[in-house]
């Protein structure tokens, strides 16, 4: 298997609507290493964001093999699937998702109440990530009195605090204004190439899929081919 | 679960004017709730405190209140001579003779005449009484034509101050006193000489025959001597026992009412409570879908928003005991219809019924929270994460 982490076989996503299925992904195969910054990019309907969620394991695909660090998450029950996901994926969205009435501290201690840790050890791990993305002097202020780009810094904190294997980052430029957006995506290749995570990213913005090492385009559910950045 | 309370307390507190408006038509059910049970254990305090553990009451076989029942003068006398009978400390027997009539008195205010209770004693029967104690003017003198009244009676009745008199059975009855019964249903009686008003409504019997007794578990072994002597036909209970049984008619029919009050009121405060927790989920599905996504499994959530909506009932309960604690300020006078006479008695808060209320009212959240907090639960995480 070497150094693949994800990996992607004739995969397959079917809807149903009504009496109609609707594919949504044909016949996928990708394979994504270790330490990779991979840019999914299409148009609207195209798959990106359903391939993204099968990866995230909040979807299970028709048909096909997905298999996330040697494991066949399509095979995990709910519950299992729930506990993976906590200790494996960081998840970053396109409007933050942080809730409004907890604090930064308290978002990003969230993911870290589903582990066995103590409260002191909770404390030092939120202030070292918020510490990290430069937010150590705002950690009591409610969403609702951050910046977009300082939500989303508070969003990136939260993926990470778990230390997962995979960042999943749907839009994560799509709310920012021009810096903001910039400053995030700084981000997110210091965290590929300082701490080696996973990046998967869905974009349609060709300058934040640029930040990527690949970037793979999709069109009607299928593969278009891919580009890798020098 | 894991969930933190501070982001089920916050949600509540964000949404400030729903959950009031929500909480307030719970507390007003739990108002009502509370307001019944009060009023059904001021009921039956009034009627427990009303009777001694160690005095027995007397009473003819099948007559259900001292009002219909008649005891001879032999039958008393042999009642007295009882071994099982406690001696003052002259010797003569702890036993209180007497005699109950019905007269009717005008309520201050009101035009009808109200059935208050007349009760003649002997001089024992006071003694026999330790809750009663006189709080203004003095004991009628036996063999006169004098009045004592109930604190409940001075205070709602026209003419029963101190001084004034009341005419019935053709004379002229001067109150001389105003006692208190320890909120008991003595507060709403008059008290006179046995004797006197035997005379005055010209009646042989006695109404009944109170004793106390030598040893209070005496009880079992006086009812067999009772039973063994064919000329005493009488029932005979603990006096304690005796008027809680004569407040279950009016305690029923506080409940039933109470009840149905209840049922009707909490199916509206429910259904109240579970459009504020749908709308809540609605308002929310994207933060569902994130929490589903970090980890946190369906029970979370589901936990998550039951928590909410008992929280809410918990508010409602709180809001509508403490409204309802002041009503204890308040007596309600009414007729037994057991006796067909007047009762005033207060609401009444006790530990059980605070417990009985939180629990009410958490009920009615969890009711109402339940399948909100399912459609919560049972979200598709990408369907909801779709709605950010």
């Amino acid at each position: 298997m070497g150094n693949t982490l994800v990996e992607i076989k004739n995969l397959v996503k079917t809807y149903t609507r009504g009496d109609q299925e609707v594919p949504v992904l044909r016949d996928i195969t990708l394979s994504i290493d270790r330490g990779d910054f991979i840019s999914l990019m299409g148009p609207s309907g195209s798959g990106k964001s359903t391939l993204l969620n099968l990866i995230a394991g909040i979807d299970k695909p028709t048909a096909g093999i997905l298999r996330i660090d040697g494991e066949d998450i399509s095979r995990l029950s709910e519950g299992q699937l729930a506990d993976w996901r906590a200790s494996n994926i960081g998840f970053i969205f396109q409007f933050y998702n942080l809730m409004p009435v907890l604090t930064a501290y308290e978002n990003v201690e969230l993911p870290l109440l589903l582990t066995n840790l103590s409260k002191a050890e909770r404390k030092e791990r939120i202030e070292m990530t918020l510490n990290m993305v430069g937010l150590s002097d705002r950690m009591d202020h409610y969403p609702n009195e951050l910046s977009g780009g300082q939500q989303q810094r508070v969003a990136i904190a939260r993926a990470i605090v778990t230390d997962p294997t995979i960042l999943v980052c749907d839009e994560p430029t799509g709310d920012l204004d021009k810096q903001s957006a910039s400053d995030v995506l700084g981000m997110l290749k210091q965290l590929n190439q300082e701490l080696g995570k996973t990046i998967i990213m869905v974009t349609h913005d060709v300058h934040a899929a640029e930040a990527a090492k690949r970037i793979v385009h999709l069109e009607k559910g299928e593969l278009l081919g891919e580009v890798t950045s020098p | 679960m894991k969930i933190p309370f501070s982001y089920i307390f916050r949600n509540l507190w964000t949404r400030k004017l729903t959950t009031i408006l929500t909480a307030a038509g719970m507390g007003l059910v739990v108002f009502v709730f509370s307001a019944v049970l009060m009023l059904d254990a001021g009921l039956k305090k009034t009627m427990v405190g009303t009777g001694s553990l160690d005095n027995v009451l007397a009473i003819r076989t099948g007559s259900e209140t001292e009002i219909q029942s008649g005891i001879t003068r032999d039958q008393a006398g042999l009642l007295g001579a009882m071994p099982q009978v406690a001696r003052s400390k002259s010797g003569d027997p702890m036993v209180s003779k007497e005699s109950l009539v019905l007269i009717s008195l005008t309520k201050s205010g009101q035009e009808k005449g109200s059935n208050v209770v007349a009760r003649g004693v002997s001089p024992m029967g006071i003694t026999l009484r330790p809750q009663v104690k006189l709080i203004e003017g003095r004991m009628f003198r036996p063999g006169s034509s004098e009045l004592v009244v109930g604190r409940n009676i001075n205070r709602e009745f026209n003419g029963a101050e101190i001084g004034q008199s009341l005419r019935f059975a053709q004379r002229d009855w001067v109150i001389v006193g105003v006692f208190d019964g320890g909120g008991s249903a003595f507060d709403s009686e008059i008290w006179g000489d046995v004797e006197q008003l035997m005379q005055a409504f010209r009646r042989l019997n006695y109404s009944s025959v109170i004793m106390q007794l030598a040893q209070q578990d005496s009880f079992e072994s006086l009812l067999k001597e009772i039973a063994a002597e064919v000329r005493l036909t009488l029932d005979v209970k603990r006096e304690q026992i005796f008027y809680e049984d004569q407040s279950r008619a009016l305690s029923t029919f506080i409940s039933i009412l109470g009840n149905v009050l209840t049922v009707i009121f909490s199916i509206g405060a429910i259904i109240g409570a579970a459009i504020t927790m749908y709308s809540s989920v609605a308002m929310r599905t994207a933060e569902i879908g994130t929490l589903r996504a970090l980890g946190f499994r369906r029970p979370s959530i589901l936990v998550a928003f039951l928590g909410e909506s008992l929280l809410l009932g918990l508010v409602g309960g709180l809001a509508g005991l403490f409204f309802a604690s002041f009503l204890q300020a308040i007596t309600i006078s009414t007729l037994n219809f057991q006796s067909f006479s007047q009762l005033a008695f207060s609401f009444t808060l006790t530990p059980k019924i605070v417990v009985q209320t939180l629990v009410f009212s958490m009920f009615m959240g969890f009711v109402g929270g339940f399948l909100p907090a399912m459609r919560a639960a049972r979200m598709k995480i990408v369907d909801s994460l779709r709605a950010a």
